[in-house]
């Protein structure tokens, strides 16, 4: 393996590394939980993607195929991962998670909430209203 | 004929999943040996009988090549996203103004709007939080929100709605 592929990679890798740890570094500090979940959701993906084109180099060098599957891992990963943090982040807003004293617009929750209420469960608040 | 035709479409309810299916078990295993082409048609089979009741009416994709193109723009957004949220989480904490808004949907269907809530989350300090039951607000929460919210709401409706609105014709 020549100089430059070596460094290539080991750049590509580094690169990756540092954004995943950013990743975990927001986890520890962001305050609340919404705004936590920003960082995996975003510094992951470009963290995780650096290290699959590094690990493509790496086998186009020793083997001399473009492997597929470092490309079927992005296409999960960007399928999958919105919908977690999605799912989480609304799960939240149903559980009233509390949000960081300086967050805006807090009264959206509440709407989203009435909102998306199953009917039963607004049938019910409605025959306790009329008893 | 058309017993045939329905003969087939009992047996294979969503034929384009069972193909991709097996394309995408072949490329798990990166092989064409016959022994993984009969086991990936065999899940190719039976993974959309067992999913065909969860379906839910999709529109086509009118515009391929707008799609493409949209691809690349998020792409290129992705990158941008992760070099801010980056330096905002290194950064000094009391730099981070989160906010939630409320954008106006124009969008009419499930897959588009999944697609759309999906692009919000990958890019640049924003996360989807919620859609409203009747699809027609999408609840986003902003990692560091301007002064003037509706930049944000702009920026989503201008960059990313209207592009998948054309690539659905909805």
């Amino acid at each position: 393996m020549s100089f430059t592929i070596e460094l290539i990679i080991s750049a590509l890798l580094i690169f990756g590394g540092l954004f995943v740890l950013v990743g975990s570094i927001g986890l520890l500090r962001l305050q609340d939980f919404y705004v936590r979940l920003h960082a995996p959701t975003k510094a992951t993906t470009l963290g995780l993607g650096a290290i699959l084109i590094a690990s493509m180099v790496f086998m186009y060098h020793m083997h001399g195929y473009v492997s597929i599957n470092e490309l079927l891992i992005t296409l999960f990963l960007v399928i999958t991962a919105p919908v977690t943090a999605h799912i989480l982040a609304k799960a939240a807003m149903h559980h009233r998670v509390k949000l960081m004293e300086r967050t805006r617009n807090k009264h959206l929750i509440e709407s989203a909430r009435i909102q998306l209420q199953p009917e039963q469960d607004n049938e019910k608040q409605e025959q306790n209203k009329e008893v | 004929m058309s017993q045939i035709s329905r003969g087939i479409s009992r047996v294979l309810p969503m034929p384009l999943h069972s193909v991709s299916l097996l394309i995408v078990w072949l490329m798990l295993n990166s092989t064409t040996s016959l022994g993984h082409i009969l086991l990936g048609s065999l899940l190719g089979i039976f993974i959309p009988l067992l999913c065909a009741p969860l379906r839910v009416p999709t529109p086509k994709i009118k515009r391929p090549l707008k799609a493409l193109t949209y691809v690349f723009v998020v792409l290129k957004d992705i990158v941008v996203a992760n070099i801010e949220v980056a330096f905002l989480v290194v950064g000094p904490m009391h730099k981070i103004k989160p906010g939630l808004i409320a954008v106006p949907l124009d969008l009419s269907d499930t897959l588009p709007i999944t697609v759309l809530a999906s692009t919000v989350t990958m890019t640049p300090g924003t996360v989807s939080a919620d859609v409203s039951a009747d699809e027609k607000w999408l609840y986003v929460h902003v990692l560091n929100m301007p002064v003037d919210e509706q930049e944000v709401i702009d920026w989503i409706k201008q960059r990313y709605e209207s592009r998948v609105k054309e690539i659905f014709g909805c």
